[in-house]
């Protein structure tokens, strides 16, 4: 679905990112683990076009990311991120359905969607016509997610979704996650450096550390191969996976 | 300089098709600017003719009297009462925006033409002929400087001669901004007396007040001053003929129709000082100047002539069918040197609000005209725009754009980096990022720049009275020179009240403009 194809990134003299291949299978959940700054959230920012890469090529279903489709590529990948980066602006159905309206997309075709979108995601319709300061952490999220899947897109990008919320509502919101990942059967990918969560959510799990992957597999893999020292001590950094 | 469009304000990374699509939106409206520059009237037809006068008293009087000899002679006159300055007014001269305006052979010689040596009447009417300029015969006065100190304060300290200054060197002077830098003002003067002491430098229609109350011992003053007798002052004695002779002239462009040019010659001889201070004192004391350039069309009257004088008619209906007008050009210099603000200052801010250089220079040059005192602006436009409106709304537009660039640029800076990714993730091409989510987020910090460039706007609007163009500032300035209070105040309340009702307006639109949601946001 993407594939990076030796994407390398710099900003000025650092290199958050080096020289990486890394493939992304659809229909599946990858997930991208690492301590902060290894480079996960560089390489989903670079999926999406918001970063341009310094070397190598995104591609997209065989197609370069360039700036000629971005527009058109984002509109195939959602996006949300922690703290849901909601327009404060704008009331929770007015940022889910923003792009519907940029694209014209009629009204009650639009209605229906939001109405299925609150039922798949929990989110109250009376809760539509708050404002973001309104909403709770875990609501925001909800309508974070509610706006990357408004246009049904084949990707979801989520960078730390549930980073911002407390251990109980990020419990719960992590297996309503499953639950709709698993019904919507879409190809996701997700950042997190916790990984539980990533063992939880994911079908797939890219271990990243100072800009380069340093092992991918399942966790049964990491567990049973772990390609070097670090993964070992990150795995059992993790206490809760004891009981996993 | 060419603005560049909404997107800009994103890093390249960011950068999406359609490249230049909006390049080309602003050109309209640098036309509708230049139109609206254009179209602000100073129309001159041929029976139409401009009446210019300086900003005091007997300046107001000689033009007063001009026009009405004009109208007499069948032609439409417009008086722009107290233009400002001298130089203020020969350039309006020079520059056609009047055909005639009052001034004195002093002035001609030490200023316009700037002569170390004084000059014949021919060398003078030759000089001015070089500039397009001629020069009536003398109206018969001499209304030269003089020093003038409070009486009392004159005889218990036996000062009668400008030399007895010398052995009083703690005396508090104040003058005239244009007596301290004329070349036959203070500083020869000084030397030519051996004075020592400091002056300070005020407008010429506050030294009497200051004088009164004491906060200076003594001041420049016209010998025909009305303000002489007012307030009881003493003149000192000229005693080493310093001050050169004053003689009242009418000064007319050579191209004037020369029936108009013939009216006023008439005026040659007519006038003594006597006569003159009659006029003055008339004017400051019925606060009219059409009235008592009424005076000088009726017989002279040689006794009684206190009774002679009718008093201030200060009916409400009279009151405001002065007022209207005066809002009428106080809002329109409001409201087009606003709109050109907003609509040019919103831009610039969003381009400000890329990093780089272009952008350091926008926010310095816009903060450096705000440093420059708005008078000298006005004074620096003149030589381009004349003394109109054009001037006036020129002179607001740089005034107000500083608060609206720089808030425009400060709201949309403040927009935090998740909220710029997730307009750019949803795929909303850059122009559609702008106007749909970041100018409505930057709405509170742009409306409160417009809405602080506005009440700026409308008090600094009053200056545009110094140089004739209209507003409440010609009430305000009026006042001041005539020394009535109640005269500043019917045009102070009025600027006070409409910086107070768009206060109000912008409050409201508030509401309306600001989302619901970030207002909320604020509040927690």
């Amino acid at each position: 679905m993407i594939h990076l194809a030796d994407v390398s990134k710099r900003f000025g003299d650092t290199t958050a990112l080096h020289p990486t291949r890394l493939t992304i299978e659809s229909a599946k959940t990858t997930v991208l683990i690492g301590p902060s700054g290894c480079g996960k959230s560089t390489i989903l920012r670079l999926m999406n076009g918001l970063l341009e890469p310094t070397s190598g090529c995104v591609e997209f279903e065989g197609q370069r990311v360039s700036r000629d489709n971005v527009l058109a590529l984002r509109q195939r990948m959602g996006y949300v991120i922690q703290d849901g980066g909601l327009f404060p602006h704008l009331t929770a159905s007015q940022n889910v359905t923003l792009m519907a309206k940029h694209l014209s997309i009629p009204i009650d075709e639009t209605q229906q969607r939001l109405s299925e979108l609150c039922e798949l995601t929990h989110f109250p319709e009376d809760g539509l016509n708050r404002y973001p300061v309104e909403l709770s952490g875990g609501q925001r999220q909800r309508v974070s997610l509610m706006r990357a899947l408004v246009l049904n897109p084949d990707v979801l990008l989520l960078d730390e979704p549930l980073g911002a919320l407390d251990p109980m509502v990020r419990a719960s919101l992590q297996s309503e996650l499953k639950v709709i990942f698993q019904s919507l059967g879409k190809t996701v990918v997700l950042v997190t450096h916790d990984m539980a969560e990533a063992a939880y959510l994911g079908d797939q799990i890219v271990v990243l550390k100072e800009g380069r992957i340093i092992q991918e597999g399942t966790l049964d893999d990491l567990r049973k191969r772990p390609s070097d020292q670090f993964i070992s001590d990150f795995i059992s950094a993790q206490r809760s996976l004891v009981q996993l | 300089m060419k603005l560049r469009s909404a997107k800009s304000i994103f890093p390249h990374a960011l950068l999406q098709r359609s490249e230049g699509s909006h390049a080309t939106n602003l050109l309209p409206i640098v036309k509708l600017l230049a139109a609206m520059l254009i179209f602000v009237p100073l129309t001159v037809d041929a029976q139409q003719i401009q009446v210019g006068s300086k900003r005091f008293t007997e300046s107001y009087v000689l033009g007063e009297i001009a026009k009405r000899l004009l109208e007499d002679a069948g032609f439409t006159v417009e008086h722009r009462k107290g233009m400002g300055g001298t130089i203020i007014v020969w350039r309006a001269l020079t520059n056609g925006d009047i055909s005639m305006y009052p001034d004195y052979t002093g002035t001609i010689q030490e200023t316009i033409l700037k002569s170390t040596m004084p000059l014949t009447r021919e060398q003078m009417r030759a000089g001015l002929a070089e500039h397009g300029i001629g020069m009536t015969e003398e109206l018969g006065f001499n209304n030269t400087y003089a020093f003038a100190m409070r009486r009392e304060m004159a005889e218990s300290l036996n000062i009668r001669t400008i030399s007895d200054l010398r052995q009083h060197p703690n005396l508090k002077l104040g003058f005239t901004h244009e007596f301290l830098n004329r070349n036959d003002g203070w500083e020869p003067l000084s030397k030519h007396y051996g004075l020592k002491m400091r002056p300070r430098g005020m407008e010429h229609a506050l030294t009497y007040v200051a004088l009164s109350s004491g906060d200076i011992d003594l001041t420049d003053a016209y010998s025909t001053d009305a303000k002489l007798g007012e307030y009881d002052l003493a003149v000192l004695d000229d005693n080493l003929e310093f001050f050169p002779k004053y003689n009242a002239i009418f000064l007319y462009r050579l191209d004037a129709d020369p029936k108009a040019i013939s009216a006023v010659a008439g005026l040659g001889g007519t006038i003594d000082e006597t006569r003159m201070i009659q006029l003055n004192v008339a004017a400051e004391r019925m606060k009219d100047y059409t009235r008592a350039a009424a005076l000088y069309f009726e017989e002279a009257k040689p006794s009684g002539k206190e009774a002679s004088i009718p008093r201030a008619n200060s009916k409400i209906s009279q009151l405001f069918s002065k007022i209207i007008p005066l809002t009428g050009e106080h809002l329109t210099l409001v409201a087009i040197s606003m709109f050109l603000a907003v609509i040019i200052g919103i831009p610039l801010g969003i381009r400000a609000s890329r990093p780089g250089l272009f952008s350091q220079f926008i926010l310095g040059l816009t903060g450096i005209i705000q440093t420059i005192p708005s008078i000298v602006l006005l004074a620096v436009l003149i030589p381009i725009l004349g003394t109109t409106m054009r001037n006036a709304i020129a002179a607001l537009f740089l005034y107000s754009l500083l608060p609206i660039v720089r808030n425009t640029t400060a709201g949309l800076q403040d927009i935090s980096t998740p909220i710029r990714e997730s307009a750019a993730a949803l795929g909303l091409e850059p122009g559609s990022q702008l106007t749909k989510v970041f100018l409505p987020i930057a709405s509170r910090s742009i409306l409160a720049g417009v809405k602080t460039s506005t009440i700026i706007n409308i008090g600094t609007a009053t200056l545009a009275g110094f140089i004739g163009a209209g507003g409440y500032g010609e009430l305000i300035l009026s006042g001041i020179n005539l020394n009535a209070t109640d005269v500043i105040l019917q045009g102070a309340i009025p600027a006070a009240l409409l910086a107070l009702l768009s206060q109000f307006l912008f409050d409201f639109l508030d509401r309306v403009v600001i989302s619901k949601g970030l207002r909320l946001q604020a509040s927690v």
